[in-house]
């Protein structure tokens, strides 16, 4: 962790063009780690008429808590925090048990709010960067997630991920009152947003890798198609609408080119759609279930489940049309894998004698570690930054969203106020 | 619908029909013929009615005797059950489906779509394609007994539509289902 100078980082915020919020969703860490990291994270003081629209301090330090690998000190706790990068007393801070202090103070300039921010690393006595970041005055929230992220690098040289957002699907009511939407929210569960609503349903959202589009399946047409939706502009289109079902899309690294399950020809294969073309290519032709691929991060390895040795397990394939080979050989099944973003490791659903639980597989060594312990722990999502994987989940009968650090050691949820969410997909950032 | 109620309705269409026809113009042939027709339609129901009644029959039920509407028959049956994580149908859904196949290739025009569902026990993409495969299975034992293939359609859900919601067996087996449903009738 080095010394850095002030630094200026300019952001491109996205505008949403869609709908109010429906399910929105509500954080509590359930398992976190023990020795976790005393951080103090000041109140960011307002330097403009009025007050701030919101608590940044307080939207960082939950952030920070919510990671599962810090401790945030309670206000009252905090003594006088300094105004800017001078006067800071290490020994005041260690006092009170923070071996990490955050300060900062905003200040409102025509349409658009400075955040100053500082990172003090108290144990050793010295300010580890100070930041200057302009947000839009309306998008003071997602500032905060910004100055997240980068607190959250500078203590531990990892990147953070909390400006990414989430897409979900979310049901309410039951029988012929069923309703489905889809969602994309904050990576805490705030500012939700319904892209789309049906009273069919709705699967499998992914991002593209720009941030700017969803694929989705929606049943609208009584029946599996597949669709692509601008989340910034709405537009909408139709990617994949061929006989039989149309499932499991998935955007390739590069962006241009869609990995996707059909069953055009009698049973389902994976196949890739070249976006600008329109053109099919088929990968798998085999006639067991062929489903669920993921893209290896330099775009040459497809991951997908296939029940051709009898029962679901995933497989690996080298493009443009390798030979199959079996990746998964405990519990009773293996499906829906996800990829993380170092291409090192995959998580995928593992089925067994207690139900379905989340497992990493180390690439390299082959190694299989259980993450969760949940019975019908579902659909996981790598985060961008690969520190947690969200899916879905249950509590008690009722369709919530769980996450789980990559180590399986801290443990999240994130429930609707009312309804039921699930299939939860991570934005790149 | 009740036959008295079906009645009223016809009187108050062809009222509302003749209201807005009249200021205009006298009733076209078609529209007057219509009238009858409707008029005759809705005398004959009640005249069918009244027979039912007399015989001891409920009023609800459609005289025109559509075989897919007696409870007594296999064709009332429209569900097939399957196992986990199978897609073979068992022996007991055969009759039912023979009933069906042999309704579908004695009346050339009714359509039957075939929808696949599963349990939540699976992923979720992975249940949409078993839920096919279910479906293609009683497709196949359709065919086999007469149906036309231009008579069926395949739909699946995969785990997306329950008709049970505890996480039990047994709303996983009532979950585990391939529905039978008419478009077109006859």
């Amino acid at each position: 962790m080095k010394r850095r100078t002030l630094q200026v980082w300019l952001l491109g915020f996205l505008l949403l063009a869609v709908g109010p919020a429906s399910a929105v969703l509500e954080v509590t860490v359930t398992e976190g780690v023990t020795g976790a990291i005393p951080v103090a994270v000041t109140p960011f003081a307002w330097e403009g008429p009025g007050s701030a629209s919101e608590d940044v301090g307080q939207i960082v330090g939950a952030n920070l808590v919510r990671s599962g690998l810090f401790d945030v000190l309670a206000r009252e706790r905090l003594p006088q925090a300094p105004d800017g990068p001078d006067g800071f007393l290490a020994e005041r801070w260690a006092a009170v048990g923070a071996e990490y202090l955050v300060t900062g103070r905003m200040r409102p300039e025509e349409d658009r709010v400075l955040i100053e921010f500082h990172v003090f690393d108290v144990l050793a006595n010295q300010r580890l960067g100070g930041f200057r970041i302009p947000v839009p005055a309306e998008m003071l929230r997602r500032g905060a997630h910004r100055v997240s992220d980068i607190v959250y690098e500078q203590i531990t040289g990892d990147k953070g991920a909390f400006s990414a957002r989430i897409a979900y699907v979310g049901v309410t009511g039951q029988g012929d009152e069923r309703r489905f939407t889809l969602e994309v929210a904050d990576s805490d569960g705030a500012n939700p947003r319904t892209l789309f609503r049906s009273n069919q349903p709705i699967m499998s959202p992914e991002w593209a890798p720009d941030g700017r589009d969803l694929v989705y399946v929606s049943f609208e047409n009584r029946r599996s198609e597949v669709f692509r939706h601008n989340v910034e502009t709405g537009a909408r289109s139709r990617l994949a609408g061929f006989s039989g079902i149309n499932s499991a899309p998935t955007w390739s690294p590069d962006g241009k080119r869609l990995a996707l399950s059909l069953s055009r020809d009698g049973t389902p294969n994976i196949y890739v759609m070249d976006l600008e073309s329109g053109g099919l290519t088929q990968v798998t032709r085999s006639n067991s279930i062929d489903t669920e691929p993921a893209w290896s991060p330099d775009g040459e390895v497809l991951y997908f489940t296939s029940d051709r040795a009898g029962s679901p397990q995933i497989y690996q394939m080298r493009l443009p049309s390798g030979t199959a080979q079996r990746l998964t050989f405990e519990g009773s099944s293996a499906g829906a894998a996800t990829v993380s973003p170092d291409g090192k490791s995959l998580v995928y659903v593992q089925g067994g004698e207690g139900g379905l639980r989340l497992a990493r597989l180390d690439l390299e060594t082959r190694r299989v570690t259980l993450l969760t312990r949940g019975r019908y722990d579902k659909s996981p999502s790598f985060a961008p930054n690969g520190s947690m994987i969200i899916y879905s989940t249950t509590d008690r009968g009722r369709g919530i969203l769980g996450s789980v650090s990559r180590d399986g050691r801290v443990h999240q949820r994130l429930a609707a106020r009312s309804g039921e969410v699930r299939e939860p997909a991570w934005s790149p950032l | 619908m009740n036959a008295t109620i079906r009645w009223g309705l016809v009187l108050l269409m062809a009222g509302l029909l003749a209201a807005c026809a009249q200021p205009k113009r006298d009733l076209t042939e078609t529209e007057r013929q219509a009238m009858e027709v409707a008029a005759a339609e809705a005398e004959a129901a009640e005249q069918a009615r009244r027979e039912a009644e007399a015989r001891g029959l409920g009023v609800d039920r459609d005289l025109r005797a559509d075989p897919l509407d007696d409870p007594q028959s296999p064709l009332a049956e429209r569900l097939v059950y399957f196992d986990f994580d199978r897609d073979t149908v068992r022996s007991e859904f055969i009759p039912m489906l023979e009933a069906h196949s042999r309704y579908l290739s004695q009346n050339p025009g009714a359509r039957l779509r075939l929808e696949g569902h599963t349990d939540e026990r699976g992923t979720r993409e992975y249940n949409l394609a078993l839920g096919e495969r279910r479906a293609q299975a009683v497709r196949r034992i359709m065919n086999l007994n007469g149906a036309r293939d231009t008579q069926l359609d395949v739909v699946s859900y995969g785990e997306e539509m329950p008709v049970a919601f505890t996480q039990t067996e047994e709303s996983w087996a009532r979950n585990r289902r391939v529905e039978l449903v008419y478009d077109v009738r006859r």
